[in-house]
This record gives C-alpha cells, sequence and structure tokens, in this order.
C-alpha cells in the first residue's frame, strides 16, 4: 500500500480487512507505533493499553477466518475518552479524585464496540469530569493541538480528536454536553457526531450533566461516523433515558445529497465576535450547498444569547448533584488523617477536583441551594424550552440547520485559562443544540491562512443522525480536507 | 451580584467541599462574576413557561423487574480505600 496504514479511513481499513490485504494486528501494531512516535508530543493518551489491543485483534483476525467478521468494522481499532468505563482498565475521566480506579464493569458502548470485535487502543485525555474547552483542566497533562502543537485541540474530547488527527487511532468515542465533541473536531480537522439525547446509551459513562450527556463517534469521515454511530446506537434498558426505538441503516442513504433540501442559516449563530476567517469559511460552505442544490433559508434563533447562561447553571446544578458520590468512602481517591466522617468529604474532594471542577460544584450548588433554586435553576429549564421551542419553530420551515460549529480557531495554551468566561464563550454555538436535545455534526470545511482547522454544523431534527449525517457528506464528497495531514509532529 | 466570603464558605459547606482561603477568595471573585453574566435570564418573561428537565423525553422508562447477578461483593469492594469484611470502612461517625 502506497500510503501509511494509519492514514487510512476507518471504512478504508475495513475494506483492506475485509480483502485480506492486511490483519487487525497488523493495523494495531500501526497504532502502536505511531502513538509511540507522535503521542510524546500531542500527549492525546492517558494509558495505552497494547496488550489488550493486540489481543483483541488476534482474536479478531481469528473470528474473521472461523467465522466471518462480528460486524463491518471488525478489526478497526480505536481509542476511548477516559470517561467510558473499561473493565479491568483504569478510568480517571481526567480526575485525580478518580486515580488508580479500575471499574469492574464496561460501558454499554465498550460492550458493543469489543462484540463488534474493534480493538481498543486505549484511554483518551480530557477535561477533567468533561468540564472544560481545551484539555487544560485535564488533572494530568494538557493536549497539543497536532495542527499547531502551542495550541489546544479543543475539549471536553480534545484528546480523541488529537489522536484522530494525528493518525494515532482510525476513530475514536468522545462525550458531548455542550459541544465537547463537535468543537473539538472543528478545531483538528476531524469529524465528530452528538446524536439525539437518548439515541446512544450512558450507562457505563461517567456522569457530567445527565440531561445534556450524550456519546458520540469521532472520525476522520462522515462516512466513518455514520458506520460508527451503526455499532453504538441501540437501545438499552439500563439506561432509562435511552429511547427504545429501532436503529436505521446510517449507510444506506449517506450519498443521497441535498438537492432540494431546505437548510436554514440562523443570523444570531453569525455574532460580532466570530473570526472572520471562520466566517468566510462557512459562508463559501454556504455557496456550495446552494451549488449542490440546497435552498438556504434565513431563520431566526431569537433565544440563542440566552443559552450560555442557560446552560451555565443547568449543567453546573446537574454536576453538582452527580459529583456528590465521589466522596472517599467507596472508590478513588481518600484523603488521609482526618478526623470524622465530615472531614473526610470535604479534604477528599478538596483535594481530589481541580479548579474548575470545583468551580461549577460550586455554581451548580449555589443555584440549587434553599432561595435560589426558583430564581436560578427552575428559571434556566423555562428558558430551556424556549429555546427547545426556537428550534422546532425552526425546523417547520427548513430540513436542518448550518453554522460555524466554533466561532474561533484553535487557541493558545493557557491563553482562556484564567478567564472562566471567555472559555465558556466557544461552545456559544453549540450548546443550544444539547439543551434541545438535537443530533449535531462537525464537518471539517477549511483553514484559515494561518493553517488552522474550521468546522461547519449541521443540526437536525430530533433522531435525524441520517439526515445530519447526509448533509455532511454532501460537502464532504466535494472536497478533500480530510485527507490532509497535520504538519507536525 | 456580589457573592460574600460568608456566602461562599456556606455554599461550600454544602458541597461537602474543602477550600484554601485563596480558593474562597477566587470564587468569590468568580462566581460573582458568572452570577452576573447568568442575571440576564431574569429579563424574560417566563411565567407560562413549563420547565424542561430533558429534551426528547416525556418520562423515564422502567426496564422489566427480573432478577439477574449483580457484582459479587470482592469485585465491588476492589476499589474501596478501605474495607472489612463485606463493608467499606469509614472513620467513626459518633463520638
Amino acid at each position: 500500500m502506497s500510503q501509511p496504514l494509519t492514514d487510512l479511513t476507518m471504512l478504508e481499513l475495513a475494506a483492506a480487512l475485509a480483502a485480506g490485504k492486511v490483519s487487525s494486528v497488523e493495523a494495531t501494531r500501526a497504532s502502536l507505533a505511531r502513538i509511540a512516535q507522535v503521542d510524546p508530543k500531542v500527549r492525546a493518551f492517558l494509558r495505552v493499553d497494547e496488550e489488550g489491543a493486540l489481543r483483541a485483534a488476534e482474536a479478531s483476525d481469528a473470528r474473521r477466518r472461523a467465522s466471518g467478521p462480528a460486524s463491518p468494522l471488525e478489526g478497526v481499532p480505536l481509542g476511548l475518552k477516559d470517561i467510558f468505563l473499561t473493565e479491568g482498565l483504569e478510568t480517571t475521566c481526567g480526575s485525580r479524585i478518580l486515580q488508580g480506579f479500575v471499574p469492574p464493569y464496561d460501558a454499554t458502548v465498550v460492550r458493543l464496540l469489543r462484540e463488534a470485535g474493534l480493538p481498543l487502543l486505549g484511554k483518551l485525555n480530557m477535561d477533567e469530569f468533561a468540564m472544560g474547552s481545551s484539555n487544560e483542566s485535564s488533572a494530568y497533562f494538557p493536549t497539543h493541538n497536532p495542527w499547531d502543537l502551542s495550541r489546544t485541540p479543543g475539549g471536553s474530547s480534545g484528546g480523541s480528536a488529537a489522536a484522530v488527527a494525528a493518525r494515532e487511532v482510525f476513530g475514536a468515542l468522545g462525550t458531548d454536553t455542550g459541544g465537547s465533541i463537535r468543537q473539538p473536531a472543528a478545531h483538528t480537522n476531524t469529524v465528530g457526531l452528538k446524536p439525539t439525547y437518548g439515541r446512544v446509551s450512558r450507562f457505563g459513562v461517567i456522569a457530567f450533566a445527565s440531561s445534556l450527556d450524550q456519546v458520540g463517534p469521532m472520525t476522520r469521515t462522515v462516512a466513518d461516523a455514520a458506520a460508527l454511530l451503526q455499532v453504538i446506537a441501540r437501545h438499552d434498558p439500563r439506561d432509562s433515558t435511552s429511547a427504545p426505538l429501532e436503529t436505521p441503516d446510517y449507510l444506506a442513504d449517506l450519498e443521497g445529497g441535498v438537492h432540494g433540501l431546505k437548510l436554514g442559516v440562523p443570523r444570531e449563530y453569525f455574532t460580532d465576535g466570530m473570526d472572520p476567517e471562520v466566517e468566510a469559511s462557512v459562508r463559501a460552505a454556504l455557496k456550495e450547498y446552494e451549488r449542490l442544490g440546497a435552498t438556504l433559508v434565513d431563520v431566526s434563533l431569537p433565544h440563542t444569547s440566552h443559552a450560555l447562561a442557560t446552560y451555565y447553571l443547568l449543567a453546573p446544578a446537574e454536576a453538582s448533584s452527580n459529583l456528590a458520590r465521589y466522596d472517599g468512602v467507596r472508590y478513588g481517591l481518600r484523603a488521609r488523617d482526618v478526623r470524622g466522617l465530615q472531614e473526610l468529604y470535604g479534604q477528599t474532594r478538596g483535594q481530589g477536583f481541580g479548579a474548575e471542577v470545583k468551580r461549577r460544584i460550586m455554581l451548580g450548588t449555589y443555584a440549587l441551594s434553599a432561595g435560589y433554586y426558583d430564581a436560578y435553576y427552575l428559571r434556566a429549564q423555562k428558558v430551556r424550552t424556549l429555546i427547545r421551542e426556537d428550534f422546532t419553530r425552526a425546523f417547520q420551515q427548513v430540513d436542518a440547520i448550518l453554522s460555524p460549529t466554533s466561532p474561533v480557531p484553535a487557541f493558545r495554551l493557557g491563553e482562556k485559562v484564567d478567564d472562566p468566561l471567555s472559555m465558556y464563550l466557544t461552545d456559544i454555538l453549540t450548546l443550544p443544540c444539547n439543551l434541545a436535545g438535537l443530533p449535531g455534526l462537525s464537518v471539517p470545511c477549511g483553514f484559515t491562512k494561518a493553517g488552522l482547522p474550521v468546522g461547519l454544523q449541521v443540526l437536525g431534527r430530533p433522531f435525524d443522525e441520517a439526515g445530519v449525517l447526509r448533509i455532511g457528506r454532501a460537502f464532504e464528497r466535494e472536497h478533500d480536507f480530510f485527507r490532509r495531514t497535520p504538519p507536525c509532529p | 451580584m456580589a457573592l460574600t466570603l460568608e456566602q461562599v464558605r456556606h455554599v461550600a459547606t454544602l458541597a461537602r467541599l474543602s477550600l484554601t482561603p485563596e480558593e474562597e477568595q477566587r470564587y468569590a471573585t468568580q462566581l460573582s462574576a458568572v452570577l452576573d453574566a447568568v442575571a440576564q435570564l431574569q429579563s424574560l418573561d417566563v411565567s407560562q413557561v413549563e420547565p424542561t428537565s430533558h429534551a426528547t423525553l416525556a418520562s423515564s422508562l422502567l426496564r422489566e423487574d427480573v432478577m439477574r447477578p449483580s457484582l459479587p461483593p470482592e469485585k465491588a469492594l476492589a476499589n474501596a480505600p478501605a474495607s472489612v469484611g463485606t463493608c467499606f470502612s469509614v472513620p467513626k461517625i459518633l463520638e
């Protein structure tokens, strides 16, 4: 093969595996070699599971010979954000408080990947408890953007995005609570899909904000994202919020194009603070959609300006409740030399959580506390209804909504670390989608003059992942952005 | 809206979070800034609006109530910082 094995997309590798041109062990070894080569600089991995990955790859090759592949992606090695429980393999969620925690069971999505025969290469870095937009709140180390090592890959699934971009893995799973799949995808020239709330099981996924969290694929192409979603989208009786729906065939209509579709362009999403090169790149993509036969429709989502405030009340409130379980009693860190149970709780949490997590626990606790609940939490839930209704109205006019994924390209490490509000603003175009529970996709749509990737966001109706993927694929087919490899390392 | 140090300490107690004096100072400033930013929601009239707790979900789904094996005690206790027999061990809670 003329191109390096690690440059293949997941579906290209799957075809090569099916044709017997390459084995899963060879592909896994190629990924491991690439990780050894580039990860000292990118720092995407918290933990590489060489032994486990090679064992799974050998089993995959043997199964293919004996009884045929378990799934179309049989043998394709993947990485996992460190938020997914992996039986027998340390899972920290980027936090000191879970250092050394070895889960006694697999998350449902991890089980589905194993059953489908995908070797798992290890656990990828993330902002602590998925709270952050740059990977800098990881308790361990920041991940670097392969397109410019002085910049962040975005977050919170920054390790996953960087590993996919740097060809360390063929694809990865991330989670998205306010943009944590799509924003890092946009900043690394990769594809990220946040499915509809309820489409993918959250069982065994460490909770941040339970009404917003969703699991999704992070890949190099839209077609790969569709193929990976096919494996993980399944009703799970162990997650009471998992939707009891049949999983459609996401590849069946993928090449259907956009001819005749109405695509909404929300005027509120092209804001003053937007980077002009990002805007130019996205405007060019919009023109491309017109050329491909879609009609652009000006739409309004009037409550957009309230989404950030709504999100930064609801997500911390849910987080403060979810993170109450880290108390030093059953697992994880326990503070030493304490007197009594209250001090054990306080000291364990004070020592185990990082600055951003503490900030959000404090904010969430405040918003839920006696006397403030109605003014903050309940009011935010009501505004959430208004934001959701904005989308319901827009989708009466259009089939999907297009916008930039992030208003700015990847920023420098350290640039926003002491300014939480400025950091939060980078998610302003992604978080309304979580509040409304919609599917959202980020697709590479160009580069700035400095060579930083730009992402186009496609938002769809609830449970219309197939439509969102088809629209993303229509653009991808016309370009080769995904073929470009990062300049470094 | 400015948060006083006293309020910060009260919230930290509710959250079972031991903070250093520097952290108390920092969070008083930063949380005040965030609360100022979210105060904009007060300008909306939501008197006729129902709250949304889950966007795509009418109600939680219940699974069949059937017996199935759960984690054996040694596996459930494997990550415990301290355990005695089949119990988690904690410091004395009553003097």
